[in-house]
């Protein structure tokens, strides 16, 4: 590996006095192009077409069917379609789905940040405090959420009822109306991690000297944050907003370790929904429902680039 | 999106932070600068919030069934009860499970690292061909579609090829990581000079020998990324092993775990075990190479 590079740099001045430079230029020109290049890509893109998109596209012809996963079928037009708008679990697990999904990204990046601006600052032990804080990234969500499965449905109550907590006594995940809250807290305890790493590499990318005029002009340290930090590391903030929101629309295993997508339906996602069509029977139904959120995530994400064009952040 | 800014942070991020520390101290008198006692004890107390959790699995993991009874959990247990991990090795054939995870993993990261890489050198050095700026979109493109869009087609179509196992899910690992993953790549060729390799060429390397001895050791700053987050995300993936694998023997480790969620659902302590189990391998990993994992991570996150 070194001899060849060495080998490599070595030859380099030399090769630049030798006529073979412009016989190699010559080459290059004539626009002929090394074969092995294709081989290095064809490969990949036909498993790629075969195993992502072609899956895509069967997907969206049996939505336009009535098959069921199994035996025979026929086509039924839009019919899917028209049924799935006016199917009020669906809509419901729409409306759980991206409530849930707003919440989460704006408290994981709420406490994404504070924590990030925690380690940036002058304490004492960061390597390990921030070895600490980056444990969730490592771990297995589903596990993790097993794990505060138990707190929530044992360990929560009886310290509620020892402390006279009586909301809090029989277990949230068993309420229909605050179940959402756990899984929200459980998802930004595992994704707090990854956005935390963006948010530190944005405030080492803010140079010293900007505090040190911001100090000498007497703006206090929140001032220096509202007027200095946030804009500057506002390209991250977006990217993390991005990435995390489009992330959290698909949670599936954070639901199935806390509550399964119950009580009742109460918790179910639109992914969860999704995935039922291959037990449930109603396979064509449920891609029909997976196309519908192919379309709403790539609005989304639409208008979430023309965002940031507009805005003209770079990263 | 330049190749500069994002190798800058891999050598610079020391000496930068060092500067941001004396730059934004108030100097207390002597070099260095002065400890904000009262935020690391606010991160030290926010800290717990990672740290209970871990606490709790590791106390519920010791107890005995008695020793849970109708408490909090949070107890430390007197005595220690070691058994559990030896009946949670035998409840859910943990042998198995982990080589299971390890094939998936090890195939993943290998596959991840050469496919990503060799696609990334081919479209980055052919940017001026239509088909190869081509293949690019394409490959991005499939970032806008989510899996489960995919996921009920795909599931039929991997168990009529006989792909419902392992091996079918190291497929599907290393072709849905390869659109973010060429990203990074293709960044990092960018910064590497042409010179480097058409001097080689002239001594007469072939592409793939250009690859393999030049390229691919010079990429090693982001094979270290882009193999962190193949290693993370197919060791910890429930959705596609789950379900891919047909046979329940050769289920991965987070699958496995639902095994207490039925039928042992009131032996807790074996849960715990079984859980601690199959968190500690990424725990260990992570603990012992924090500063590599993390230094990798913070590459792909500058991205």
């Amino acid at each position: 590996m070194t001899t060849t590079s060495e080998m490599a740099q070595a030859s380099q001045p030399a090769a630049s006095t030798v006529p073979s430079k412009a016989t190699k230029r010559a080459v290059r020109s004539k626009n002929k192009i090394d074969p092995t290049y294709y081989w290095m890509v064809v490969p990949v893109l036909a498993l790629f077409a075969f195993f992502i998109t072609l899956p895509a596209l069967v997907g969206v012809f049996f939505s336009l069917t009535n098959y069921a996963g199994y035996g025979d079928w026929k086509f039924i037009g839009l019919s899917n379609y028209v049924n799935i708008f006016r199917d009020p679990a669906i809509l419901q697990s729409y409306i759980f789905t991206f409530v849930f999904a707003l919440t989460t990204t704006v408290v994981v990046n709420v406490v994404a940040l504070a924590i990030a601006l925690g380690l940036n600052a002058k304490i004492k032990w960061r390597t390990g405090i921030r070895t600490v804080f980056f444990i969730p990234m490592v771990l297995s969500a589903l596990v993790v959420s097993f794990v505060f499965n138990y707190l929530f449905s044992n360990t929560l109550p009886v310290l509620a009822e020892r402390f006279g907590v009586t909301p809090l006594a029989t277990s949230i995940l068993a309420n229909e109306n605050l179940a959402w809250l756990a899984i929200v807290l459980v998802t930004v305890w595992q994704a707090a991690p990854g956005a935390t790493i963006i948010y530190l590499a944005g405030l080492q990318s803010v140079p010293a000297e900007v505090y040190e005029a911001a100090d000498l002009d007497g703006a206090g340290s929140f001032r220096q944050f509202l007027s200095l930090t946030l804009p500057l590391i506002l390209g991250y903030l977006i990217i993390n907003v991005i990435l995390g929101f489009k992330g959290f629309l698909g949670t599936y295993e954070i639901i199935v370790g806390l509550t399964g997508g119950g009580p009742g339906m109460a918790t179910q996602s639109v992914a969860m929904r999704i995935f039922s069509g291959f037990t449930g029977g109603d396979y064509s139904y449920q891609m029909a429902n997976a196309v519908i959120y192919f379309l709403i995530t790539l609005l989304i994400s639409v208008i979430q680039l023309r965002l940031i064009q507009r805005r003209g952040v770079s990263l | 999106m330049t190749a500069s800014t994002l190798s800058k942070p891999a050598n610079s991020t020391a000496p930068l932070r060092r500067k941001n520390l004396s730059g934004r101290t108030r100097k207390s008198g002597r070099e260095g600068y002065k400890v904000n006692w009262w935020l690391t004890a606010l991160m030290l107390v926010a800290s717990l919030t990672v740290l209970l959790p871990l606490y709790f699995t590791v106390a519920m993991a010791l107890k005995s069934p008695e020793q849970i009874g109708t408490g909090t959990g949070l107890a430390w247990p007197n005595p220690v009860n070691w058994e559990n991990f030896a009946a949670a090795y035998v409840a859910t054939n943990f042998p198995v499970a982990f080589m299971s995870t390890a094939f998936v993993t090890v195939f993943s990261v290998l596959g991840s690292l050469a496919c990503s890489s060799l696609v990334a050198y081919a479209i980055a050095r052919n940017w001026n061909r239509r088909f190869f700026r081509g293949s690019f979109v394409y490959l991005l493109s499939a970032m806008f579609i989510p899996f489960p869009v995919i996921i009920l087609p795909l599931i039929k179509q991997t168990a009529l090829l006989g792909l419902d196992n392992p091996g079918g899910v190291v497929f599907l690992h290393v072709l849905g990581g390869i659109s973010f993953n060429t990203l990074l790549y293709i960044a990092f060729v960018r910064s590497i000079p042409v010179e480097l390799e058409e001097s080689a060429r002239l001594d007469g390397a072939t592409t793939w020998q250009v690859f393999r001895k030049i390229i691919f050791p010079l990429l090693a700053p982001m094979n270290a990324t882009v193999g962190i987050f193949a290693f993370l995300g197919s060791w910890n993936d429930f959705l596609l092993p789950q379900m891919m694998i047909a046979d329940p023997a050769l289920q991965t480790l987070p699958v496995v775990q639902m095994l207490f969620q039925g039928e042992f659902n009131t032996n807790y302590s074996l849960a715990f075990a079984s859980y601690l189990m199959a968190m500690a391998p990424t725990l260990v990993v992570y603990i012992l190479a924090q500063r590599w994992v993390l230094s990798g991570v913070m590459r792909g996150a500058v991205k």
